[in-house]
């Protein structure tokens, strides 16, 4: 078993600085809030899992983080840069964080390594033969290094994911999100990106992942986040978190998906 | 070659026969365009010269309609309201203009304004093209709001700016979605530039008119306008499902 420290007690005053921060931070759709006075903060290296019912807020939460939906009140600053309408420091923040979606969102009518190469090549101005050795290597650390010239359509659920993740690692980000990075994917397919997600924790990425597998969160997150309603009801190291939580919400989410 | 599929070859082996059959009538005088005699010849080929304008005058106008139609839809899908209200101003005031009615504006009316000379066929290329690029616009416009929402996300998580997403990511996908209806306006234009004959351009419809004046056989020579555009349209939608297809082949597993 891996050693669980409690990133965010370290006293080391480099690591104790988050790399993200979000303190009280808000937002509505219209008249219903979906963000309700949201404080985390991520050190360097840390996994955090968010879990929750189904329109708790958590992938609201983690898309503010890189402003795919922006926040109405309160401050995010994702290594040492705040997030306001500045487009160039969402540029600068973009540049540090990588984001994986539950559709993948891979580009069609690329095949697997253009849309790796699309982003060194276009927002990095790497020359297109660095880009493709880059994107080989990814696609080579995410275990697919031979469809390389297959398109997204010919590819399997669990292969187009991790093609979405290596796409991501290209641009060589400091902080993952994991948007319900298995939610659409059939069951067997999902240990292929958990195990690739779970590599990549090993070697020392940020991560923040909104998923509802618990046995990956056990393995692999430094700290829980149970959300509810818009709220973070709970915070804890998985140890308390599976073993003793606070809070009836928590205790009932928590008995519906490890009931079964 | 692709362009010729039986089913084209068909409905010209049909009209031929058709042809053949109704000009065995007494009412018809094929002579008139009879490529054996000296003068049929030269009628008809007078006639096919005008093809080429034809041909050009279209092309330039779509082409140009396409770029002006892409630029106008791109304002039109912004959060900007103004940017917004130019897009709808442009395509419901141009759209209400009938193209006949811009072709004679164009020609007649706009060289009163400054001390300007408008050719014939750049007269014809600018109306046709105005009037072409409002439904350019809202096919493009159409074509980019099915682009689901999560291919902007992915290209904004990977950093890439607004143009290259639109070039890259959005316009690709949109441009392979909207190809049939980029076809029918294609073919649109073709027979619209016809309406062109009316200043003095020397396409296929104003040629069989000054050819009808001197040879009194309108039947025989509007007969022959008609294959014309036919054999255009069909070479052009044949073209055009060509380029669907081998388009489509990329994704497909």
């Amino acid at each position: 078993m891996r050693e669980k420290a409690i990133v965010t007690q370290v006293d080391d005053a480099a690591a104790a600085a988050p790399i993200i921060e979000m303190s009280g931070v808000c937002k509505w759709f219209g008249e219903f809030q979906v963000l309700k006075d949201i404080n985390i903060s991520v050190a360097t290296g840390e996994k955090m899992v968010v879990c929750g019912p189904s329109g708790s807020g958590k992938s609201t939460m983690i898309r503010c983080i890189n402003r795919l939906e922006t926040h109405q009140k309160g401050r995010i600053v994702v290594d040492g840069t705040e997030l306001t309408d500045d487009a160039r420091n969402i540029g600068a923040v973009r540049g540090e964080v990588g984001m994986v979606f539950q559709q993948f969102n891979l580009f069609p009518h690329l095949t697997a390594i253009e849309n790796l190469m699309l982003g060194p090549v276009r927002a990095r101005k790497m020359s297109r033969k660095d880009a493709r050795e880059r994107a080989e290597f990814y696609l080579e650390r995410v275990h697919i290094p031979e469809q390389a010239d297959k398109y997204p359509g010919q590819l399997s659920g669990g292969q187009q994911q991790r093609v979405a993740i290596a796409r991501s690692l290209c641009m060589e980000p400091r902080i993952m999100l994991f948007d319900e990075p298995t939610s659409a994917l059939d069951p067997e397919m999902i240990s292929e990106v958990l195990d690739v997600m779970t590599e990549l924790a090993d070697s020392g990425m940020t991560m923040i992942c909104v998923t509802h597998e618990m046995g990956f969160a056990k393995r692999v997150a430094d700290t829980m986040v149970f959300m509810d309603a818009g709220e973070i009801v709970e915070t804890a190291d998985p140890g308390t978190f599976f073993g003793s939580p606070r809070s009836d919400r928590c205790k009932r989410f928590l008995q519906q998906i490890l009931g079964h | 070659m692709a362009l010729l599929k039986p089913g084209t070859v068909r409905i010209l082996c049909i009209c031929t026969l058709a042809l053949f059959v109704t000009g065995c009538s007494a009412n018809w005088g094929w002579y008139v365009v009879d490529p054996t005699t000296k003068t049929g010849m030269s009628n008809l080929m007078f006639l096919l010269g005008g093809l080429r304008y034809t041909i050009l005058l279209s092309v330039t106008a779509i082409l140009i309609s396409i770029v002006v139609g892409l630029l106008v839809a791109l304002p039109g899908l912004s959060n900007n309201r103004y940017l917004k209200l130019f897009n709808r101003t442009y395509v419901e005031f141009i759209r209400a203009i009938p193209i006949l009615v811009m072709i004679l504006w164009v020609y007649y009316g706009l060289p009163q304004l400054g001390n300007i000379q408008i050719g014939v066929f750049w007269a014809g290329v600018i109306a046709l093209a105005l009037s072409d690029s409002a439904f350019q616009a809202e096919i493009f416009r159409a074509g980019i709001q099915s682009i689901h929402r999560g291919q902007y996300e992915a290209a904004q998580s990977i950093s890439l700016n607004y143009t290259d997403t639109m070039r890259f990511v959005i316009l690709p996908q949109a441009i392979k979605r909207i190809l049939p209806a980029l076809g029918n306006q294609l073919v649109y234009m073709l027979k619209m530039s016809s309406l062109v004959s009316v200043i003095g351009m020397q396409e296929l419809t104003r040629r069989a008119n000054e050819l009808v004046v001197t040879e009194y056989r309108s039947l025989e020579i509007y007969t022959i306008l008609v294959l014309e555009y036919l054999v255009l349209i069909l070479i052009v939608s044949a073209g055009v499902r060509w380029l669907e297809r081998r388009m489509r082949a990329d994704e497909r597993g």
